[in-house]
């Protein structure tokens, strides 16, 4: 029987298409567009989600002002993310992220969004060892994601970067992106969408404690003491410094305020 | 692996640059080009010529560089006169479709920027196709199509192919089944137009000739009460694939042989345009099942010219005006890949990755458990009947449960009226029961995805699937374990007929 060309186990991360190291030619396309590093932190989710239930931990935004200023070993700028990283291979598909039989869920209805979170990448294959989200639980204690090539290739459904944000994840750093899941990031303000310039994936892992830090494009990870430049957000920047599509469309008068 | 020996041998692939405009225009990273040998010049090369008085402004915009067909069709949806790869704009959209599980998403985030009261730009503009989770009696799938009603009611949306009664899909008048099937055959698909959709395989619509994407919630959301998206142009990859194409093979053969090579990020961002003698005998069907998986290789969008066949398909589906575009003599393309489709040979994507492609006839000792026949990818009226031509040839029964899903209701009174050819009048479900499947079931996306624990033809246990939908990733279609082959009709039905992945020319020869 031919051998299955099964997921990569996730301590190599080597796989088949890793011959095609593609960087995102979205970024390397951008024309100007150079992430300014004197602006203050203007990423802020799109859709402030207001949890009716009182026993749900955090909405959206505060899990990324908490991500920015709660930890002590974090500093007062808003322009960071801080937390423990998971980390994942080339490739991670929308079905692995959020499977398609969660679906029915609706994001723009509050108590469906937090269920979304409980299965953020329970489609991943049992070759990674630990669970994202522990059953029971609707948050990850895993803030950032660490991610090969092509991360969030598939289907474009919003549900993948919204059950990732629902389940407290405030950025992710990537490799590469594929395009609508970027985009989708990008539109809903749910998860930061960092490109790396090396192989992070293969550098950190799972419950490294890591900091991002914007202004200077850095991600550091305090475990091992090592230190990753992060590419420029390129085109994306004004509208993820708008607060997302519809506040960039308001900004620019396309839109009623 | 004897897949890439065969791309290894130069007889009938190769890439090159269209013309020194390439190079000069685009300060590429080389690593964006996969195939070439050469690496991009970075060198950057004037390419206007120094301006030797002043030029009035009504004058300016007539001095245009060539563009491809999708920047024609940004510049005129965006309303200007010469775009380039990389810039932003807001274009305007001629269609827009949902389906139920997009669509409650999309409205919620629709009216929570404009209002409990707002209202869609244009209720003849958008297109709402339940499609997804119909036929299950999971209730929050249930649910989902009622909100996608209530909306349409109140908004009077023109265009909702609605379902009440799930028990029988027949007395639903209105309803279609998979959306992107269901926009070409109700003749919302135009050449030179802008269709998106909240569904990755919107870019299915690209064989018509026009810029086809999907997006997500929130842009879809902006949409509705805009009728405008900010969108970016991006550069094309051009396919030329000249030859005649061999009766055993079919396009999603030629999808999946393009998708192998340049791997699954190797289209990210870029326009995929496909031409070349082989193209231009495709039927529009064959045409669609091209354009549908270019996002399997990450692509934004494929484009196929509109031609003769296309105008006759929509001659009798459309009447609202359209004026196709088509890509200069002098546009700049990214990478051109010539194919030679003579040599090439029925191929399947391996678990678990549509790049992972293998010829079929080196998978033949791979049991399969099942197949699987539908997907807006391989459930179109020529998908069925070219499995029923297959189970002609062969005149047995299949060895394993054989599934057969119909994308839209025509499609299935297509399989109980057409004849099959040199059938003696046989209709596809016909010799589909003489060959043992089972009876064609209620149109939708089916089990392609999965979808909830109820649907019909789910792989809910680790099996092996030979399937002619579009992706194979873990999980797809349900169980984390299960194992996907992605194949053509012929190539599914002659692995029904084994029991095993087989090449369809055990069949058709």
């Amino acid at each position: 029987m031919a051998a299955a060309a099964s997921l990569a186990n996730p301590t190599t991360f080597s796989s088949s298409l890793s011959r095609s190291r593609h960087h995102q030619p979205f970024a390397s396309l951008a024309t100007s567009n150079v992430f300014n590093a004197t602006k203050q932190r203007s990423f802020k989710p799109l859709i402030s989600q207001s949890i009716v239930s009182s026993t749900s931990p955090v909405t959206r935004r505060t899990s990324v002002v908490a991500a920015a200023t709660a930890n002590s070993s974090s500093s007062a700028s808003s322009t960071s993310f801080h937390g423990l990283c998971y980390v994942v291979g080339d490739n991670i598909d929308t079905d692995q992220i959020i499977p398609a039989e969660y679906l029915t869920l609706v994001p723009s209805k509050p108590e469906e969004y937090k269920k979304l979170g409980s299965y953020a990448l329970i489609g991943l294959p049992a070759s990674y060892e630990t669970r994202f989200v522990e059953p029971e639980e609707f948050q990850s204690k895993y803030k950032i994601i660490i991610a090969g090539d092509n991360f969030g290739c598939g289907s474009s459904r919003e549900h993948a970067p919204v059950a990732l944000g629902a389940a407290g994840v405030t950025a992710v750093v990537a490799e590469s992106y594929a395009r609508i899941f970027f985009r989708n990031s990008v539109a809903t303000g749910e998860v930061y969408p960092l490109e790396s310039e090396a192989r992070v994936c293969e550098e950190c892992k799972t419950g490294d404690v890591v900091t991002i830090e914007l202004e200077q494009s850095l991600l550091i990870n305090h475990t091992s003491g090592k230190e990753y430049k992060l590419k420029p957000i390129g085109d994306a920047g004004p509208v993820i410094e708008a607060g997302g599509i519809f506040a960039y469309a308001r900004k620019a008068g396309m839109i009623p305020a | 692996m004897a897949a890439s020996s065969a791309i290894s041998s130069s007889s009938f692939l190769s890439v090159s640059q269209k013309d020194a405009g390439v190079s000069s225009f685009y300060a590429q990273p080389s690593s964006s080009i996969q195939m070439s040998q050469k690496k991009v010049s970075k060198k950057i090369v004037s390419v206007m010529a120094p301006q030797q008085s002043e030029r009035k402004p009504s004058t300016t915009g007539s001095v245009k560089t060539g563009m491809t067909m999708t920047e024609k069709i940004f510049s005129r949806a965006a309303e200007k006169p010469q775009l380039n790869p990389g810039d932003n704009v807001w274009v305007n959209v001629d269609i827009l479709m949902t389906h139920d599980v997009c669509g409650p998403g999309c409205i919620g985030i629709f009216k929570k920027e404009f209002g409990n009261d707002a209202k869609v730009w244009d209720r003849e503009k958008i297109v709402i196709i339940p499609d997804h989770y119909i036929f299950t009696s999971d209730e929050r799938a249930n649910r989902n199509v009622d909100i996608i009603r209530d909306f349409s009611t109140e908004q009077d949306i023109k265009y909702f192919y609605d379902i009440k009664d799930r028990s029988n899909f027949k007395v639903n008048p209105d309803y279609k089944g998979v959306c992107h099937v269901a926009l070409a055959q109700e003749g919302h698909c135009r050449p030179g137009e802008v269709l998106l959709g909240t569904d990755s395989h919107t870019c299915t619509a690209g064989a018509f000739g026009q810029f086809a994407t999907g997006i997500g919630n929130t842009d879809a959301g902006f949409v509705l009460g805009t009728g405008k998206l900010l969108l970016k142009v991006p550069p094309t990859l051009r396919f030329v694939l000249d030859g005649e194409m061999p009766d055993y093979l079919l396009a999603k053969d030629l999808i999946l042989q393009i998708i192998g090579e340049i791997s699954v990020s190797g289209a990210t961002y870029k326009a995929m345009e496909f031409v070349g003698s082989t193209i231009e005998s495709l039927t529009m069907e064959e045409r669609m099942t091209l354009c549908n998986m270019v996002v399997e290789a990450g692509g934004k969008n494929g484009i196929v010219p509109a031609d003769a066949t296309t105008f006759k398909y929509l001659e009798d589906k459309t009447s609202l005006p359209y004026e196709p575009v088509y890509s200069d003599d002098q546009a700049r393309f990214l990478a051109e890949y010539r194919i030679d489709v003579t040599k090439l040979e029925p191929l399947v994507a391996k678990p678990h990755s549509p790049d992972n492609r293998g010829l079929a006839r080196e998978c033949k000792d791979v049991k399969t458990d099942r197949v699987y026949i539908g997907s807006c990818t391989g459930g179109k009226t020529e998908d069925f009947l070219a499995a029923a031509r297959v189970f002609l040839a062969s005149g047995k029964k299949v060895k394993v449960p054989t599934f057969l899903v119909p994308a839209t209701q025509k499609v299935w009174m297509d399989l109980y009226t057409l004849p099959v050819p040199e059938s003696g009048g046989k209709t596809c479900s016909q010799i589909f029961e003489e060959a043992g499947c089972d009876t064609p079931t209620s149109p939708s996306c089916g089990a392609c995805l999965g979808g909830p624990q109820d649907t019909y033809a789910r792989l809910n246990e680790p099996q092996v699937c030979v399937s002619t939908t579009n992706r194979n990733f873990p999980g797809r279609m349900g169980h984390k374990e299960g194992q996907i082959y992605l194949a053509s009709p012929y190539t599914a039905a002659a692995s029904a007929l084994t029991g095993f992945v087989t090449d369809p020319r055990e069949f058709l020869r």
